[in-house]
């Protein structure tokens, strides 16, 4: 077997869990980007999605389901930033962060309450999550599915953003908070709108993760968020193709970690294996860190200046 | 009141809530319902220490940090090591050959007996908070020139690094990987045994750790560092322009809180059964966030009270909620398992939005209390001055 025979299987699992890494960046990268949030809770907005997911496909067919999800997740996302971040519009920044802590706090635990804390089978979607062989490695289909659907939202999200009445409203509003007050923008209406973008991909996001794993736990949704906000500050955070390519390059280095111990014995380097995948965690935020050392705001972030 | 006053007020207070804890781990048996009281407040004691080391630096400093946990584990880990006796090694190591082969209690309680062995306790658990604050400044090297949020994810990054090289396997032969490390010295060593009877002095060699600790930081904040540290915080330019070494100031900030996290870890340690790495997420630091901020940013006494607060009734009040009877109402189908911390979540969020600032701002506690007396006092004035008018 040759080494590119091994290392394929990890590189194509690393660009789809990439792919969905990159959806839930963007949202993460659009709310920093107007409120200077991190937005905690949208980890857990996407399990709670993965979670309506399990319950809805019990009740009705797929091509209805998918759907409700979508339109359910988006909901979410617009009652959570109505709830919980509206009322603390002038408060603190500090206040604000908690309360998305909060909020996730609470998320997770009505989803452990409701669960039972038990692992639910998430359901197969029909043809997307089909096995299939590309190039001899035996993989689902949603794997190759997961970075042209990634690719088509983005473009789309481009252009809303590009060509758009609230598109524009968007990066007023990111550029200038007050400003663009001043200048008669609803701000409200664009923050929930942002917030119903970023709902909506983390929903597809949660579709095209879970359908590679075999459940939905409660805490499925803290690791993926870790990182996807960790791919949003690695790219340069509020900026879209950077999330989409900080996605990326961590969902493949994660998976590659995953592989290193085969690929090193492979190559005669190492002759037993370094128990490496410890790491495939904790990898992205040594990627982060050396970005951060290195380019403090990311890869494609704008410059800052301090004023006295 | 004078200022020499105040003190002594203090150390009388703390007498008496020494005296008490010490009274009630001798009326309360372990199979008694109120012995709760006795575990969270052990509990209580662990997670205050850790929430004003993090207050020191997220609301002193104005650096905001979220690698709390890291630290924690860190000094867990290191108090754990060092404290398990040599004899047990072999059943703890279960898969790996332990190459640390010395115990702090052990080497000096064969020389200076019961004695020796609490010292040994002390100096272990002082090397959890010294390897800490040696992490802490290797880690502010690159990340403490960062700001705000970058320095926020920066070092919860540092503290999965920490927690993911703690489970690697070819570390196995001293952290025992991700097997959990047990048999240490745990709170149930402080007793005393005077002939016959035996006094339990658990939960009070808990707080009293935290209370020393937590002292330690009032005495830090209030000294020139600590004013210095407030500098920061308020402009860091302005701080600069006053001459004071930004970079230092901030890496000895950083040092010091993490040592007093490790030292939280050791006491979690000492708390809990077993230590695995597992355990220390970020979800952890999350939730020591949570205290602080609901305590009051840059408020030690807030941090306290919200600590007991927040252990309390999550632990103990809410317990209820979980087993089918709360308040004397019995629901069984709604209050099974997890209710208490949906019910618990849900008031977190209504404190977060409705007292913005936390519980006590960044006031302390004897300036609330005064407040509360004037107000009181004069409440009573007004209703004397009422009582004195002439009807009609």
């Amino acid at each position: 077997m040759g080494l590119f025979q091994i290392i394929l299987p990890y590189l194509l699992a690393g660009v789809s869990v990439g792919g969905q890494y990159a959806l839930m960046a963007i949202g993460y990268s659009m709310v920093y980007g107007i409120l200077r949030l991190i937005n905690f809770a949208h980890g857990d907005v996407f399990m709670v999605s993965g979670l309506i997911m399990v319950y809805m496909a019990q009740a009705l067919p797929l091509y209805l389901s998918i759907p409700a999800v979508i339109l359910l997740t988006v909901l979410l996302g617009f009652a959570v930033e109505r709830a919980a971040y509206k009322p603390l519009r002038s408060a603190p920044r500090m206040s604000v962060m908690v309360s998305a802590i909060a909020v996730s706090y609470l998320l997770q635990n009505l989803a452990l309450y409701i669960t039972g804390g038990l692992n639910k089978n998430y359901p197969a979607i029909p043809w997307v999550s089909d096995s299939i062989t590309v190039l001899g490695a035996t993989t689902k289909r949603v794997t190759i599915i997961t970075p042209f659907l990634m690719l088509a939202l983005v473009a789309g999200l481009v252009v809303l953003i590009r060509h758009t009445k609230i598109g524009m409203a968007m990066r007023t509003v990111a550029k200038d908070f007050e400003t663009s007050q001043l200048m008669g923008i609803k701000l409200d209406r664009v923050i929930s709108f942002t917030f119903a973008i970023g709902s909506f991909l983390a929903a597809t996001g949660s579709m095209l993760y879970f359908s590679n794993y075999p459940g939905v736990i409660p805490t499925a949704g803290g690791m993926p968020g870790l990182k996807a906000f960790v791919a949003a500050v690695f790219g340069g955070i509020g900026s879209i193709p950077g999330a989409v390519l900080g996605g990326l390059i961590i969902g493949v280095c994660e998976s590659i970690i995953k592989g290193m111990d085969t690929v090193l014995v492979h190559l005669g380097l190492i002759r037993s294996p370094l128990e490496l995948a410890t790491f495939s965690d904790a990898f992205t935020f040594v990627l982060l860190i050396i970005i951060l050392v290195f380019k403090p705001t990311g890869l494609f972030g704008e410059k800052t200046t301090d004023k006295v | 009141m004078t200022k020499k006053t105040h003190r002594l007020t203090a150390a009388a207070l703390l007498a008496l809530m020494f005296a008490m804890i010490i009274v009630l781990e001798q009326i309360i048996k372990p199979t008694d319902a109120a012995a709760m009281l006795l575990t969270v407040l052990k509990k209580s004691s662990v997670y205050a220490l850790v929430a004003v080391s993090m207050n020191l630096l997220n609301g002193f400093t104005g650096l905001f940090s979220l690698g709390q946990a890291g630290f924690m584990l860190l000094g867990a880990y290191t108090y754990a090591i060092f404290t398990i006796p040599l004899a047990d090694r072999e059943f703890v190591y279960q898969y790996y050959d332990c190459v640390v082969h010395f115990s702090f209690p052990e080497a000096l309680g064969s020389i200076m007996g019961g004695f020796g062995a609490l010292l040994g306790v002390a100096l272990a658990v002082i090397l959890a908070g010294l390897v800490a604050a040696a992490a802490a400044w290797l880690i502010g090297l690159p990340v403490l020139r960062l700001k705000s949020d970058y320095l926020a994810i920066a070092t919860l990054g540092f503290a999965e690094i920490i927690r993911a090289v703690f489970q690697w396997g070819k570390l196995g032969p001293v952290t025992n990987a991700a097997n959990p490390l047990k048999n240490y010295v745990r709170l149930n060593f402080f007793r005393l045994s005077i002939g016959d009877t035996t006094i339990n002095l658990s939960a009070f060699a808990s707080v009293m750790m935290a209370t020393l600790c937590i002292g330690a930081i009032v005495l830090l904040v209030n000294s020139s560092y600590g004013r210095a540290f407030k500098a920061i915080r308020e402009d860091e330019i302005a701080a600069e322009a006053m001459g004071l070494n930004l970079y230092r100031l901030k890496q000895l900030a950083f040092c010091i809180s993490s040592f007093f996290a490790g030292i939280g870890g050791a006491m979690l340690a000492m708390f809990a059964n077993t230590v695995q790495a597992n355990n220390f997420k970020a979800a952890m630091t999350y939730e020591i966030l949570l205290i602080v901020v609901l305590g009051g940013i840059g408020s030690i006494s807030g941090s306290c009270i919200s600590a007991l607060l927040f252990i309390f009734s999550s632990e103990w009040w809410l317990r209820g909620l979980d087993s089918g009877r709360f308040l004397g109402i019995a629901a069984p189908s709604v209050f099974r398992n997890g209710f208490r911390l949906v019910v618990f979540s849900l008031i977190i969020m209504a404190v977060v939005l409705f007292f913005r600032r936390g519980i006590m701002g960044d006031k302390e506690l004897p300036y609330a209390a005064g407040r509360l007396w004037g107000r009181l006092r004069a409440f009573l004035a007004k209703a004397d001055r009422k009582a004195g008018e002439p009807n009609g």
